[in-house]
């Protein structure tokens, strides 16, 4: 049996709540109905779902998608052994079976065909057939299905299909307000309030230029990590160039707006 | 000279009427069939056969942009040309040129440019007359207004009075030199300096060759050393041209404002220097801007040079001194012309954000002088909290007038007084010891640490300042002006309200630009869908009636015309396509299970094994064929606002759609999509038109180019209902994605709907049905102000166009990121 401890989020993660979240998360795990978190990058989605595994203290095992995923690097596999093959069940297998959150970050990645395996995981029937060891799992009570994806990939070929969005309950996730965000940088990091308010102020400066030659605006994780370059010493504006502005974009003439509000910024 | 026949032959021909029309066709003076085109080639009475042979071309382009008056102007204006004894240059050049500078400037600019040219004719400078008419496209491309372009002229006449015939004092006339190679090197000019460059380029050469012909024909075609030094001295500063995406991304990113930008010139009126403003239209900025160098602080107290300001803003009638060099950098603070723009934006966003109209009528002029400096202050002391490195710009830029510079006995010393307080508004450090100075400044203080305050509150410090501050030489009439000139600020005129006058303009627009009739149109009849109604959160069941139309067809020509002028971008496409076109066959590797074993990962997995590692079982590959199974369906707002020009260019929004329509139609067609093409537009809900212009099984035939070429826009924006009828074709493709684009220039808004959110609202709505229905819309809007808009509709499925100009080429690259 696989030891549940391991995958047990023991220290309680950092959350900030913006909205109704937590409670909304409750009452769908409590109905262990899947979930589905959307958003942008960095804006907090995984931190989200490690938080709630802790408070429910469920173990939490996370898989980060990718386009070469196939199905079996979800369900198991046969592996050759010396003295012949020994089935070995893949994360969301062993989710399955100890009752687990299992979190499929950046889901539009994988290839389609390995989306439908969740299927029927995610419907009253809440089992999970290994084709080819001829097994049907029964999920365990404990176990949910959680998938994030970022709906800002502006691309037609990454997104998901009706019928698999159509078997979750969603969240809408965004940046932080201003507020929010500035006590989530400092106490995230130990930052001043108020270097981290200007953080934020130049973060909001780049989110306006979203759609004018920005795909994504600079997001909380990158905040963070200004934050924590601010903090461990480094110049304000050289931390805000290196960690802000040269990560997204190489357009000269965003790249200079955004120097300048930073300058205009910390003057 | 052939002065008075040519009038007279001009109203002659400015008279014809339908009997001429008939005679001139039964004649058979003319090879057009047309009537209407056999009239206007006996307008133009021109015997040259190069013009009979562009003569249609033109005639189809002038066509499409002139009015019925204008027409007759341009036929009229180019006759005349004809029969210059200039031979064929002039009139082809003209013919050619005209309408694209009708476009960029309107057609009330032919008075002025014919005014010019009949003062070259009368003159001995004939010669430089197609010349000249070469230079009017590259220059009104490159100005953004009439007035601008008059500058142009008035450079050119000037020029040419100077320069002509005066040579040794004698009687006869020569021709001016340099006019010819002035007008032969303005498109480069224009590119690359300001109107007061050119203008200060042409004077230094007028000045110092008037009477030497040979250095003055070098010096206006740039061939001497002297002229081009003083050309690269011209340059210096930032031209708006150069730097205007800058500018806008800075007005969004800091301070989410969009609002037009449009330059004016500094170098022309010279008594009183326009100031920026901004209006309805936009907010008004110098077409350049020099970097200012002020002495470093410490040693600057009182009084500011700064070196290379007035060459850009205030001409000087004097020969410029050659190349005095610019200060040496480090001797002082250096602002760059760019952040002279972005403190005279910050400033107009600081009252469009803070400043709230007052009535005029109550305050005498030196009283509204004085609310104007205060409320400027309080502004900009808010524009400082939100960034406070703005402070360093501001007060560089602000002059520091010296305490006791001005004499109160012998003139008015209000300006500088005012320009006093609000230096020591701003600086902490202003060191004044005027007590009034230092009590109002703590008074403002002392309020702005409240809060905002407001126009109001602010408008009464102002007034009991001026009550205690006021003097009898205040009235004089002559005025300190040194070092109170604070040009980043704007004039203020939002800031007043008159009561007497109410200056409703109305437009109306050209009644000869309507649609056709549209009983040229085929149709079909109505098909009717809901509308969601957000107040009730419902639907209204059958609300919109919609016509589905065969859209008129038009010259095929045209759009392969178009499609040639991308080619160069067309060839770089193509590249990017035959990565995305899909291979017969891909080959998958790495799968457990597949049709083939993949050799090279095998045998990779078996020396794992037999080295007692863990092997690879993924040994096998498979094919597939195909990837891509998409169908498109655009769909084009065809409503009334697409008419518009683009800013800064001669073309409308639609003569760019229609290019970048026709190389997505032809990006689309070599990947093998299948793919609609719609115009919708709308008169009330009662009747929303849909214009059939390419269906999924059509190729990009010359049937479907000519309904592309003869896209026409009117009326409103219906959205929500033609993104259904739209999606109602869509849904029923045999395709694993579906995409509908939406190409549209506004917000969805109809003449019936007075509540903006509703059919805003619907459109959201259909979005989502859309979604349902496994369709995904993205939108690419061309709307400055979408911001407030079009994240509601599309979420995060959205694209603004700032450049519109860049279209053709977002437009296909646009499809092919999203469908990559
Ligand atoms: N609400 C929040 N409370 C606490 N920390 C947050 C919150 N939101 C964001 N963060 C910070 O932002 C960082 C990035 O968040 P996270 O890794 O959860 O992003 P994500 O949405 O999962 O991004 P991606 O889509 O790229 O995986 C976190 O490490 C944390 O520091
Ligand atoms: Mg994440």
């Amino acid at each position: 049996m696989t030891d549940k401890e391991q995958y047990k989020v023991h220290k309680e993660p950092y959350y900030q709540a913006q909205g109704k979240e937590v409670q909304l998360y409750e009452a769908a795990y409590r109905n262990r109905l899947p979930v589905m978190v959307k958003g942008p990058t960095g804006c907090g989605k995984s931190r989200f779902v490690e938080y709630m595994a802790w408070k429910l203290s469920k173990p939490l095992i996370t898989v980060a998608c990718n386009e070469d995923m196939t199905a079996s690097d979800l369900v198991g596999r046969y592996l050759l052994e010396a003295n012949g093959t020994r089935w070995l069940d893949g994360p969301l297998t062993t989710a399955a079976r100890i009752g687990a959150i299992c979190y499929l970050d950046e889901i539009v990645e994988a290839r389609q065909d390995t989306t439908v395996v969740i299927h029927p995981l995610t419907d009253h029937r809440r089992t999970l057939p290994l084709d080819k060891k001829g097994e049907l799992i029964e999920a365990h009570p404990d176990f949910q299905l959680v998938i994030s994806y970022n709906p800002g990939y502006q691309s037609l070929m990454k997104d998901l299909k009706q019928s698999t969005k159509q078997r979750f309950t969603a969240f809408d996730f965004d940046y932080p307000a201003a507020e929010l965000e500035t006590t989530i940088l400092a106490k995230e990091t130990g930052l001043d309030e108020a270097v981290a308010a200007k953080l934020v102020k130049i973060g909001q400066t780049a989110r306006n230029l979203k759609g004018h030659g920005l795909d994504e605006g600079i997001s909380t994780r990158l905040l963070v990590y200004a934050a924590t370059l601010i903090k461990d010493g480094v110049e304000p504006r050289d931390a805000c160039y290196m960690a802000l502005v040269r990560p997204i974009t190489d357009d000269a003439d965003i790249r200079e707006t955004l120097d300048h509000a930073i300058d205009a910024t910390f003057a | 000279m052939t002065e008075a026949k040519t009038e007279n032959e001009v109203s002659a021909l400015a008279n014809i009427g339908a009997a001429d029309v008939k005679s001139a066709a039964a004649d058979g003076l003319s090879q057009y069939q047309h009537p209407l085109m056999a009239a206007y080639w006996k307008q133009l009475n021109s015997g040259f056969p190069r013009v009979k042979e562009v003569f249609e071309d033109t005639m189809a382009e002038a066509l499409a942009v002139l009015s019925r008056e204008g027409l007759s102007a341009y036929l009229d204006a180019a006759s005349f040309l004809g029969r210059m004894g200039r031979g064929d240059e002039p009139i082809l050049a003209f013919l050619e040129e005209w309408p694209s500078v009708a476009k960029a400037l309107g057609e009330e600019a032919l008075s002025p440019v014919m005014k010019a040219i009949h003062a070259m004719h009368k003159s001995p400078n004939g010669k430089a007359i197609a010349p000249f008419i070469q230079t009017l496209a590259p220059v009104a491309r490159r100005q953004h207004s009439l007035e601008q372009f008059e500058h142009y002229l008035d450079i050119a006449m000037d020029l040419m009075a100077r320069t002509t015939g005066s040579i040794h004092g004698h009687h006869t006339t020569f021709p001016s030199p340099g006019l010819p190679e002035f007008y032969r090197q303005a498109p480069f000019l224009f590119a690359q300096l300001s109107m007061a460059g050119v203008r200060n380029w042409v004077e230094y050469g007028i000045r110092n060759y008037r009477t030497h012909p040979e250095r003055q024909t070098e010096y206006f075609a740039l061939k001497s050393a002297d002229s081009r030094a003083v050309m690269q001295r011209e340059r210096h500063g930032v031209l708006f041209a150069d730097v205007e995406r800058k500018l806008d991304l800075y007005l969004r990113g800091l301070w989410q404002d969009a609002e037009q930008l449009v330059p004016y010139s500094t170098a022309f009126d010279e008594l009183r220097k326009p100031v920026p403003y901004y209006d309805k239209l936009g907010m008004r900025v110098p077409d350049v801007f020099d970097d200012v160098v002020i002495p470093s602080p410490a040693s600057g107290r009182g009084g500011r040079e700064a070196p290379g300001e007035g060459k850009a803003t205030a001409l000087s009638t004097t020969v410029p001194s050659p190349l005095t060099p610019p200060p040496p950098a480090g001797e002082g603070i250096r602002i760059r012309g760019i952040d002279r723009y972005r403190a005279v934006l910050a400033h107009m966003v600081g009252h469009r954000r803070w400043t709230t109209q007052i009535v005029a009528d109550n305050y005498s002029p030196l009283q509204r002088m004085g609310v104007e400096f205060f409320e400027d202050c309080r502004i900009e002391t808010l524009l400082c909290r939100e960034y406070p490195g703005l402070r360093d710009i501001f007060l560089a830029l602000h002059p520091y007038p010296r305490e006791d510079a001005c004499d109160q006995e012998t003139m008015s010393c209000l300006r500088h007084r005012l320009t006093m307080l609000s230096r020591a508004l701003l600086d902490e450090n202003h060191g004044y010891q005027n007590p009034a100075i230092v009590e109002f400044a703590q008074r403002f203080h002392e309020i702005m640490a409240q809060g905002e305050s407001s126009t109001r509150e602010i408008a009464d410090l102002a007034l009991s300042f001026s009550a205690r501050t006021r003097r009898q030489s205040d009235q004089f009439a002559k005025i300190w002006f040194d070092d109170t000139v604070i040009d980043y600020r704007d004039d203020n005129r939002h800031m007043w309200q008159y009561i007497e006058d109410s200056d409703d303009e109305d437009f109306f627009d050209d009644p000869d630009k309507k649609l056709k009739k549209e009983s040229e149109i085929l149709s079909l009849p109505p098909r009717h869908y809901p509308e969601w109604d957000y107040h009730s959160q419902t639907y209204r069941p059958d609300w919109v009636s919609l016509y589905e139309h065969l859209h008129p067809h038009g010259n095929p020509g045209d759009i392969d015309r178009l499609l040639q002028k991308h080619d160069a971008l067309a060839k770089r496409l193509k590249r990017i396509l035959d990565l995305l076109k899909p291979q017969d066959k891909v080959r998958i590797r790495y799968q457990e299970e597949g049709s083939e074993l993949d050799l090279d990962v095998a045998i990779r997995s078996l020396i794992d094994f037999k080295g007692g590692a863990m092997p690879d079982p993924r040994i096998n590959m498979s094919h597939r064929t195909s990837g891509r199974n998409i169908a498109v369906s655009l769909v084009l707002d065809l409503s009334e606002s697409l008419n518009e020009k683009v800013a800064g260019s001669e073309q409308t929004i639609l003569e760019l759609s229609q290019e970048a329509v026709s190389l997505l139609a032809w990006a689309i067609e070599r990947l093998g999509d299948p793919f609609a093409i719609a115009g919708f537009h709308s008169n009330t809900r009662h009747d929303v038109r849909f214009m059939h212009i390419k269906g999924y099984s059509e190729g990009f035939s010359d049937e479907v180019k000519g309904r592309i070429a003869a896209m026409e826009a009117g009326w409103s924006t219906r959205m929500g209902a033609a993104m259904r009828h739209a999606a109602h074709y869509l849904e029923s493709r045999p395709a694993d994605k579906k995409l509908m684009l939406i190409l549209t220039d506004g917000q969805p808004a109809d003449v019936d709907v007075h509540d903006e959110k509703l059919l805003i609202e619907d459109a959201r709505r259909a979005v989502r049905e859309l979604d349902q229905k496994g369709i995904f819309s993205y939108c690419i809007n061309l709307d400055p102000k979408a911001d407030e808009y079009v994240a509601d509709i599309f979420g995060r499925q959205y694209t603004v166009v700032d450049n519109i100009q860049r279209l053709p080429e977002k437009l296909p690259e646009l499809f092919m990121a999203l469908t990559k």
